[in-house]
């Protein structure tokens, strides 16, 4: 039963990302005119500089090189061809302005992203759930209400606007924190001290405005708990003697994170998404500012590589969060089907 | 929400045995005007959040219709570049680099942002409630596994990339469709929570009851649940919209969306780009716009969470009654 459950999901996991592909490859088909007519004006374009002339078969084979699309054959072809060279041999296409297969592009920015990204997770829901958690113990209290409004205020407040008031106050008003860029001019990569704090000290701004996308979550687990400290287990567990710690930890807050547990998950995929503008206001060459950088020019085969690939790190976050649910809520795995 | 409150149902059942008259019409209604207008707008009264969150709320409403009826539309050259604030009553928040007034911008900015907001939210709330309660309900089934598959899918396409793709290449200009984009990459995360709720409700005694009572799914999911989880529901419209103006505002500040209208973030943007950071005779163009989205998200979250005491039904327990009782909101 349980392998048979994991199968499942894992089956779901893949089917996810089959659908993906074949959104990006719909996306191509929907474009006005077509993938032919959409690419062909962004290939002539980039070819403006070098003066020699293309004929109509040149343009076929490089939209074929960048896209993975022979778009003069019949669609389910097309289709074909399409999925089994994403799938059959992992590639993305090419870049319509930099030499590079966008799976290198990718590769290359991903550990940046994902650096920032996770980072602002951790601390963005660790802090909101303590704080929410204290909040709802101390419920209507001065304490309470205090955090309420500044909860409020920061969760009004978008991660980009808190990251131009961070760039203005941090960088331009005090130079504490550099503006922009990963890691600072001629400093040696590699396993050394200064390397490390440079990549830290870059990294902490955007991390900070992204963490702020977390912080909504203190409210909801501040609703959660108060919910929970209503219900009459909560009594008995008082009653029975239990010490506080315990009613707060295994008790309280065991059944009120459970509810935000996919939440947590699916927010991977938010603070993902948000790189794309965080990135390009700290100018930090993550996947987001490949993103940024691909609009600009309509560089279409980097902008589906990306959707790709940022879909494929959600599937695999939201499969864990699948396949642990259970564990946490024995409630969820014992019911079974009891219709 | 459902629009009968459970006593009168079991009244209604007992009916036929109890020989008794039937509440009169008019006293019904009364009696449901008092349970969900009066009550709610009480309790609301007591909540600051929700006076003020409703007052912000009204002020952009207000903005957004009566204020573009007053300010005209600012165009070019109309007053002096770069006044700052507070000086002329003609332009109070100053004008930007090309002698706007930023005031009458950001006013001609609000209507179409509510339509954005408008075609988002309700795409989306209407979305994720339909497919979560359903799904959550019924868990385990084929129908479950379908509308969890397909939001899977949907969840799993981080929303602003995919929202960008599509802008990309359809490059919209209505407030409505852009709203629609939005919205569409909103629901499934929703959806989600909404059936993990609905799961925790549906373990609940009362649900457990309904259903050994025999009263049919549409019902128990009515009353039950939805019942139950309207607050969720009510705060996260409020939250979606929220969402909404800052994906919206993010895009026009990225210059991502065409300039075709007047936005905040278009007036963010065109300050940033002119290095309004370093230059201290621009902050306020940078700064007003900031502010309005702060403003008007502060209102919508002060709202969602006003509205979440209105609705919570232990919160309300605690701190109010209907009119029919004597005692006022207790402290």
């Amino acid at each position: 039963m349980e392998a048979n459950y994991f199968a499942k999901r894992v089956g779901q996991a893949l089917l996810t990302f089959f659908a993906t592909v074949t959104l990006t490859f719909v996306l191509y088909q929907m474009m006005p005119g077509g993938p032919a007519q959409a690419l062909r004006n962004q290939i002539l374009a980039q070819q403006m500089g070098s003066s020699n002339t293309i004929n109509p078969e040149q343009i076929e084979q490089l939209i074929a090189n960048y896209t993975n699309l022979e778009s003069d054959a019949p669609i389910y072809v097309q289709y074909v061809q399409y999925m089994s060279s994403v799938f059959l041999e992992g590639d993305l296409g090419e870049s319509l302005y930099e030499d590079a297969a966008v799976t290198e592009l990718l590769a290359e920015r991903l550990p940046w992203s994902m650096l920032i990204s996770v980072y602002a997770m951790v601390i963005g829901y660790s802090v909101s759930i303590v704080l929410g958690a204290v909040m709802a113990f101390k419920e209507k209290s001065r304490f309470d209400s205090v955090s309420s409004v500044v909860v409020i205020g920061l969760n009004s407040t978008p991660y980009y606007v808190a990251g131009i008031l961070f760039i203005f106050f941090f960088s331009i008003r005090y130079k504490v924190f550099p503006t922009g860029g990963r890691v600072g001019l001629g400093i040696e990569a590699g396993f050394n001290l200064a390397f490390m704090q440079s990549i830290a000290l870059h990294a902490a701004l955007p991390i900070l405005s992204m963490s702020v996308l977390g912080l909504g979550t203190a409210l909801t687990m501040r609703g959660n708990s108060v919910r929970v400290l209503g219900e009459d287990y909560l009594r008995v567990a008082e009653l029975r003697g239990l010490r506080n710690s315990r009613i707060a930890t295994q008790y309280v807050g065991r059944n009120a994170i459970l509810p935000m547990y996919t939440q947590f998950m699916i927010g991977i995929a938010g603070v993902l998404s948000s790189s794309v503008i965080v990135e390009e206001i700290f100018s930090y060459p993550g996947v987001g500012l490949l993103v940024y950088d691909a609009i600009q020019v309509r560089n279409y085969p980097v902008l589906m590589g990306s959707l790709i690939v940022f879909t494929l790190v959600t599937i695999v976050a939201i499969l864990i969060a699948d396949l642990t649910y259970g564990f946490i809520d024995p409630r969820i795995s014992s019911g079974g089907t009891n219709e | 929400m459902s629009n009968e409150r459970p006593d009168d149902d079991l009244e209604t059942l007992f009916d036929a045995d109890i020989d008794r008259e039937p509440t009169p019409r008019s006293q019904r209604l009364k009696r449901q005007f008092d349970l969900y207008v009066v009550a709610p707008a009480r309790v609301a009264m007591t909540d600051w959040r929700a006076i003020v969150g409703t007052a912000i709320i009204t002020i952009f409403f207000l903005m957004g219709t009566v204020g573009v009826w007053l300010v005209d539309r600012p165009t070019s050259g109309d007053a002096p570049v770069l006044a700052p604030p507070f000086q002329n009553l003609n332009y109070i928040l100053g004008t930007d680099t090309f002698g706007q007034p930023i005031g009458a911008q950001l006013i001609h900015a609000t209507p179409d942002m509510f339509r954005m907001v408008f075609a988002g939210a309700v795409v989306s709330i209407g979305f994720a409630a339909l497919v979560g309660i359903v799904s959550g309900f019924l868990r385990g089934s084929k129908i479950d596994t379908i509308l969890m598959s397909i939001t899977d899918i949907i969840i799993t396409i981080p929303g602003l990339p995919l929202v960008i793709v599509l802008i990309a290449i359809f490059r919209p200009e209505s407030p409505y469709v852009i709203g629609v984009l939005l919205g569409l990459d909103n629901w499934p995360g929703l959806a989600r929570t909404v059936r993990s709720q609905v799961l925790s409700i549906r373990e609940e005694s009362y649900v457990e009851a309904s259903q050994i009572m025999g009263i049919s799914t549409g019902t128990i999911l009515r009353r039950d649940v939805l019942a139950q989880l309207m607050p969720y529901i009510t705060v996260n419209s409020a939250l979606a919209s929220r969402r909404i103006i800052f994906e919206s505002v993010g895009l026009y500040f990225l210059g991502i969306l065409p300039f075709t209208t007047f936005n905040w973030g278009v007036m963010m943007n065109v300050a940033y780009e002119g290095g309004a950071l370093s230059r201290p005779s621009m902050y306020h163009f940078l700064a007003f716009p900031l502010l309005t989205i702060f403003l008007m998200s502060f209102g919508l979250v002060l709202f969602s969470q006003g509205m979440d005491s209105v609705f919570n039904v232990r919160l309300r327990a605690r701190h109010s009654s209907t009119i029919d009782d004597d005692g006022g909101p207790e402290p």
